[in-house]
């Protein structure tokens, strides 16, 4: 019952990109076409589950018994940096094909504060590390999720006749206020 | 060009959030009122100005290679001392940013400042640009969460204008981007008109 807590609240009820805020420039940035936007929320997905499993680890067998709990912002953006180069040259050796449907978001990928911020909330909330990994897995789903759906929505909006100061980003953000109004709606399902 | 002009580019002509497009993940996830806002965009001001000085300081000895990481931990140890100091000091403020502080380390505008312009001007030229940059972002946000404040719950600054709220929906998170949306589109209205 916990993880099923865990996985439609972060999903559905606090949506990271659409409540939380986390991810915006992903998410306007690369969210013109339907297929770059998969592309992104499978870069995400990877290494955002892997980055919190070794985010947590870096915290409760290094930073706590050390008594280091402040160094946490800049341990936490080192392991995720060289994590992200490091994914980019495994993949480039074993999987040459997942390389090429990833390889050009994994870069984004470090400063993309959802990665980050979902390192941290997994901390914050005292989640364990089954617990931790579920949340970012739901995580990055809830992050497709709502690329894929905005992706969709701007794809038609490019036809529409839209008056001309508001177009693309402007416009593109009150699209993304309302999608978020309808993500209002699961308030209050867990 | 001159050192007003570094200055002022920041405002409106290349402001950060406006214009740009940068730092908008705590542009939304703060600005739910204008004293939170002015906060965020303090902070972060701070953060750009300290580590345009040292980027700019120790350009000349960092191999071009780990250019990015080095960056990253100077930015990094920056972002810590201020979550520590507004802990301390500003506890209120420290509780309603609560992520979003860590979060000024991925925050685009302070790495972009710092790989464009510190690493290849003086120190001078660095601290003028950071400022311009910090107090454009900081501007951007308490208007934002001025508009958001007002429209919201009819206060500015915790004061309330008229008793009651207004649209609620523009604290709310759909709010933050309608607002934004449409601060963006009038700003492209005024620099193009």
């Amino acid at each position: 019952m916990e993880y099923f807590a865990i996985i439609v609240g972060s999903i559905f009820v606090s949506n990271i990109v659409l409540a939380q805020f986390l991810g915006i420039c992903p998410f306007i940035g690369v969210s013109g076409k339907l297929s770059t936007s998969v592309g992104m929320g499978g870069a995400v997905l990877f290494v955002m589950t892997i980055a919190t499993i070794v985010t947590w680890v870096a915290q409760y067998y290094i930073l706590n018994p050390l008594g280091l709990g402040f160094m946490q912002t800049i341990v936490f953006i080192l392991v995720i940096a060289s994590l992200v180069q490091m994914v980019e040259i495994i993949l480039k050796k074993i999987s040459p094909s997942l390389f090429q449907a990833l390889g050009v978001f994994l870069p984004l990928i470090t400063t993309n504060c959802a990665v980050l911020g979902v390192a941290i909330l997994a901390i914050q909330k005292d989640f364990n590390l089954l617990e931790g990994v579920v949340y970012a897995i739901s995580n990055a789903i809830g992050f497709t999720l709502a690329i894929v759906l905005f992706a969709g929505i701007r794809e038609h909006l490019d036809n529409m006749d839209v008056p001309k100061y508001m177009r693309g980003v402007p416009i593109a953000l009150v699209v993304a206020g309302i999608l978020a109004l309808s993500f209002m709606g699961f308030t209050g399902l867990v | 060009m001159n050192q007003l002009q570094n200055f002022t580019k920041g405002f409106i002509k290349e402001n950060p959030v406006f214009v740009l497009l940068l730092g908008l993940c705590p542009t939304l996830g703060v600005t739910s009122s204008a004293i939170n806002g002015l906060g965020m965009g303090l902070a972060t001001t701070f953060v750009l100005v300290m580590s345009n000085i040292v980027v700019s300081l120790v350009k000349s000895q960092i191999p071009d290679k780990v250019r990015i990481p080095a960056f990253i931990v100077i930015i990094a140890s920056f972002v810590t001392i201020v979550e520590l100091v507004m802990q301390a000091y500003t506890p209120a403020l420290f509780e309603s940013l609560g992520l979003f502080i860590p979060l000024i380390v991925v925050n685009c505008i302070v790495l972009g400042r710092a790989e464009a312009f510190a690493s290849k001007q003086s120190i001078g030229s660095s601290i003028i640009d950071g400022l311009g940059m910090g107090f454009g972002f900081a501007f951007a946000l308490t208007l934002l969460g001025g508009v958001r404040e007002i429209l919201g719950s009819a206060a500015i600054f915790g004061f309330k204008i008229i008793p009651g709220d207004l649209m609620l929906v523009f604290v709310l998170a759909p709010g933050a981007f309608i607002a934004l949306g449409y601060l963006i589109a009038i700003i492209n209205k005024l620099r193009k008109a």
